[in-house]
């Protein structure tokens, strides 16, 4: 009924989705947090009335433009994705899935799309405060949109506000407020809009630093200074503060990407925050997979158990409790789920079967089966699992998780020192000539870029093998169309957007060049 | 209690909305497959380029909240047709792409690329987007080669995922007409926005040029689709049966769209006419708005009066109707609420559309405006 799909399928649709969601995110954040440095700007200029501050604004924003535009083009791609690459998806979970990125386009887009032309085109034609009006706008805009994508990106790590109907064969919403308010949305929408301020105070901050090095363009260098470090250290507070909410949501919500990440494999109580380590192959196995253990380590003891739990005696799950099982903790066994998924997916054929031969006394009966709470509780939230084939298949790659999540938050605080610096040699005015410090500002900006990417690589290799958590895996999801064309359309878009990058990156490199018009 | 019934014809009437207004606004697409043709000189592109570019981002968005509704409203639609005509989407995609960076890249030092290479993407863009969407749309029409499990999962039957419906003559009239109408659009949009006799005078001409093929094309596709077959679901059990003549039935049970689609081709003749015969510059608010209510009334044609909008050729009984397509009663009810924003957001736009346009461009602005692409 499900039939099978080659894998090759699957992978190729991995790899493209994940190139495309790659390039889309090198444009997004910049353009998520330089719209607010805009309008802090232009909200200066205002208020101070002094020219230069408008011809810092305009500075920025011809690199805004170069970025924004990119961004767009790299967008359109993913939305319609879902469709072209994992139609199976967009049909189980079109019902809840559809509805933010409608509002999205409805709400956030054109928003942002109108009053980016008033933006760049306005200057001269409407008078200031509704072109300051309109600056806000766009980054309102842009950050409403992010709000949508990721409301829906945290259903599939956490899908709430739903049922199950089996007619249709697919999950309807039952509670729009849930799916808003889902906890995992909120943290990812605070931590994902803070990581793009902090990327672009890092990038207004370093190009800055250049024109120090270079000593042109003085003034404006320092001004921008201030701007950037204020909001930089601002938003990288905000992000450390955020990202640890996260991750302390995702232990509860997602224990196996939470253990992946800190690679424990046995739970225990008074555990240890791994500051940073090394992994290698251990002797043991979980299944057919091997453990991985620290060659190297530095860790803070006790502080993973208060940071989860509150204190040091509260227990945190290892891969191995979730896998096999720990009645103590109340926890099922991965092959419980394996069979009680398989018994909902055995149900729901029945019925499928009976609607078929027309038997309504049969359907009228197991109708009622799936509207039971004990079903739906049971076996019906493992549903997922009725494609897996082995308990450890559940385990995500552990080494990509654990580095992806250390050297993110390494980085993250690294920023953090980075911009407190830059304001301390700017209050004293000694920041012209530190050259070491303008040197590691300029060489900084690729630093947030990674950070960032490795934070989606974290979200999203961690989940899987889901697509959504517990109820579909990803071979499942896939749109059955040859592998010979996903693999055309994945050179097509490699070589596309090789491309644009580059001719981006060269615009956007004269562009500073040149600087500011006088 | 708001009935589902009611949700859906609702949804459907949004979604004919918002691509009636996306046909028109592809005016930005037709300018664009004129690049090389209409101007006479480098100032003339200049002009060109400026004033579609400009307006590019309200069509983009408009194609992407188009995508977006859609998903939400009928999802069995989004995932069928772009999961199995693969090719058709994935080149309409990969021409939006390429325009996207086009207007801002293409006169920026160091482009790497070109501003040909540019101006040759806002030209492929401009000619392959409104006839493959055109393509596209007559699908509705003519049907598609999908089939669908009983888990509502689609299996394409043709290897070449969508890329058979080019085959098809009625297709390709549609494709055409849609290109050539926005053709006309573009050029009467220039027309209304640029302030330049001898581009004008110019653009009258090629209106000429472009309005006989579309007239051709335009006529073909409707004659054909008052003497074709329609796919019609049985209100009650939704089975699906070929009637004979079904889209003229439509037309007379529902006379209020056959007077609006007249109506609508009316409007569309009557800006041409006004533009080639007493040359005034206001022919786009015409021809416009007549694209409006002839895409729109067709929408409605291919959706409503139990009227399957995406007919399967492979098995008829997987083709979809918005009754079976749609979402959840919840799910319809609650984007409504949403919806009830859109005249909003039509509000501001325009708005913020006039009060960046209310003076024409001239060659003296483009040689002082400071953001110029
Ligand atoms: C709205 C949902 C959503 C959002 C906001 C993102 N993704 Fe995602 N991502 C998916 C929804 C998704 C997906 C559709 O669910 C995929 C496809 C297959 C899968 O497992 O998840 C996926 C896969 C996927 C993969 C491949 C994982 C694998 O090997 O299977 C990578 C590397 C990324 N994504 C990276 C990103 C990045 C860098 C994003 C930042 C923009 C991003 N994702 C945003
Ligand atoms: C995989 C999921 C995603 C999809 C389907 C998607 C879709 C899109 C689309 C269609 C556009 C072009 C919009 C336009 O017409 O202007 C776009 C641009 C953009 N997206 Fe994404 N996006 C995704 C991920 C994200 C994420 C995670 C964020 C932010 C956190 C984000 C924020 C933005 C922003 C700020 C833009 C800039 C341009 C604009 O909004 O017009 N997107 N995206
Ligand atoms: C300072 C310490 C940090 C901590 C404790 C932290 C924690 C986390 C956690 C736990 C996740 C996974 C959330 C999930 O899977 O649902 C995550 C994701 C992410 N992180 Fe961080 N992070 C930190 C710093 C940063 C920095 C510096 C950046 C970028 C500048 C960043 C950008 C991201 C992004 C873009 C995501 C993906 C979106 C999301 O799932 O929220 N993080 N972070």
């Amino acid at each position: 009924m499900i039939d099978n799909i080659d894998l090759s399928l699957v992978d190729w649709s991995r790899a493209q989705f994940a190139l495309t969601a790659i390039y889309h995110w090198l444009f997004v954040p910049l353009t998520l947090g330089l719209s607010f440095i805009l309008a802090i700007m232009e909200t200066i200029y205002v208020k101070t009335g002094k020219e230069e501050w408008k011809r810092i604004t305009r500075f920025w924003m011809t690199l805004f433009g170069i970025n924004f535009a990119i961004g767009v083009a790299t967008g359109i791609i993913l939305e319609f994705e879902f469709g072209t690459n994992w139609s199976n998806y967009s049909w189980f979970v079109g019902d809840i899935f559809g509805a933010p990125l409608a509002v999205e386009g409805i709400l956030a887009f054109f928003l942002e799309s109108t009053f980016v032309a008033v933006m760049f085109f306005g200057w001269n034609k409407v008078n200031k405060k509704f072109h300051l009006v309109s600056t806000w706008l766009v980054a309102i805009g842009a950050n409403l949109s992010a709000l949508w994508i990721l409301v829906a990106n945290a259903w599939m790590q956490h899908p709430v506000g739903m049922v199950f109907n089996p007619d249709t064969a697919r999950n309807e919403m039952v509670n729009f407020w849930s799916v808003l308010f889902n906890e995992v949305a909120v943290d990812k929408f605070l931590h994902t809009i803070s990581s793009g301020f902090l990327l672009a105070s890092m990038f207004v901050l370093g190009i800055s630093a250049w024109y120090l090095i270079r000593k042109r363009e003085e003034q404006i260098a320092k001004k921008s200074i201030l701007v950037a470090g204020v909001f930089g250290l601002l938003s990288s507070l905000m992000v450390a503060y955020t990202g640890d909410a996260s991750a302390r949501t995702l232990s509860k919500v997602q224990p196996v990407k939470f253990a992946s990440m800190e690679a424990l494999y046995d739970g225990k109580s008074n555990a240890g925050l791994i500051g940073f380590g090394i992994l290698k192959d251990a002797d043991k196995k979980i299944g057919g997979k091997t453990e991985k253990e620290f060659a190297v380590k530095i860790q803070i003891p006790g502080l993973l158990s208060v940071l989860t739990g509150g204190d040091r005696n509260s227990y945190v799950k290892g891969l191995s409790d979730l896998i096999s099982g720990n009645e103590k903790l109340g926890l099922i066994s991965t092959s419980e789920k394996i069979q009680n998924g398989r018994y909902s997916r055995d149900v729901l054929t029945t019925y499928k079967n009976a609607r078929l031969n027309n038997d309504s006394s049969k359907v009228d009966s197991l109708k009622k089966v799936f509207n039971d709470n004990e079903f739906q509780n049971r076996y019906f939230r493992y549903f997922g699992y009725a494609s897996v084939d082995k308990p450890e298949d559940v385990i995500p790659n552990v080494t990509a998780s654990f580095y992806s999540f250390h050297l993110m938050v390494i980085l993250g605080f690294l920023f953090i020192i980075i911009f407190s610096v830059a304001l301390f040699l700017l209050f004293n005015g000694t920041i012209s000539k530190r050259k070491w410090f303008l040197w590691i500002a300029l060489l900084s900006i690729p630093l947030p870029y990674i950070a960032s990417e490795l934070g989606w690589l974290l979200t999203e290799l961690g989940r899987q093998p889901w697509i959504i958590q517990d109820l579909m895996t990803v071979s499942k999801a896939v749109s059955r169309i040859s592998t010979g064309s996903v693999i055309t359309t994945f050179i097509l878009f490699a070589i596309l957007f090789t491309g644009l990058l580059i001719s981006e990156v060269s615009i956007m490199v004269k562009q500073i060049k040149t600087g500011p018009k006088h | 209690m708001i009935s589902q019934l009611f949700l859906q014809h609702y949804w459907w009437i949004i979604v004919s909305i918002l691509a009636s207004l996306l046909v028109f606004l592809m005016f930005v697409q037709g300018g664009q497959s004129l690049l090389f043709t209409l101007p006479r000189n480098n100032i003339q592109k200049t002009m060109i380029v400026n004033t579609l570019g400009r307006k590019w981002e309200f069509t983009f968005t408009t194609l992407v909240t188009f995508g977006g509704a859609f998903f939400a409203s009928f999802p069995l639609f989004y995932s069928t047709s772009f999961g199995g005509a693969y090719w058709v989407w994935i080149a309409i995609l990969f021409s939006f792409t390429i325009q996207a960076i086009a207007y801002e890249f293409r006169s920026k030092p160091n482009n790497v690329l070109g501003r040909k290479t540019f101006d040759m993407f806002l030209f492929l863009n401009g000619s392959l987007g409104p006839f493959l969407i055109g393509v596209a749309v007559a699908t509705f029409f003519t049907g598609a080669m999908f089939k669908l499990n009983i888990m509502n999962q689609v299996r394409w039957a043709t290897p070449w995922y969508g890329l058979e419906a080019l085959l098809n003559i009625r297709n390709l009239t549609l494709g055409f007409a849609v290109l050539f109408l926005a053709r006309i659009n573009g050029l009467l949009y220039i027309i209304n926005t640029i302030d330049d006799d001898e581009l004008a005078e110019r653009s009258a001409k090629a209106l000429i040029r472009n309005s006989i093929p579309f007239l051709i094309f335009f006529l073909f596709f409707v004659i054909s689709l008052i003497f074709s077959s329609g796919f019609a679901a049985d209100p009650i059990t939704g089975g699906i049966t070929v009637e004979k003549f079904k889209y003229i039935h439509n037309f007379i049970q529902m006379p209020f769209v056959m007077v609006l689609f007249l109506a609508g081709v009316v409007a569309v003749l009557f800006g041409i006419g006004i533009t080639v015969f007493s040359k005034s510059h206001s022919g786009i608010w015409f021809t416009g708005s007549g694209t409006i209510l002839a895409v729109f009334s067709l929408f409605i044609i291919a959706g409503f009066n139990g009227t399957s909008f995406y007919p399967s050729l492979a098995d008829l009984q997987s083709s979809l109707t918005i009754t079976n397509a749609s979402s959840s009663q919840f799910t319809l009810k609650t984007m409504m609420y949403v919806s009830f924003i859109i005249p909003l957001v039509l509000a501001y736009i325009w708005y913020a559309w006039k009060s960046i346009n209310n003076s024409k461009i001239t060659e003296e602005e483009m040689n002082s405006e400071e953001h110029k692409y």
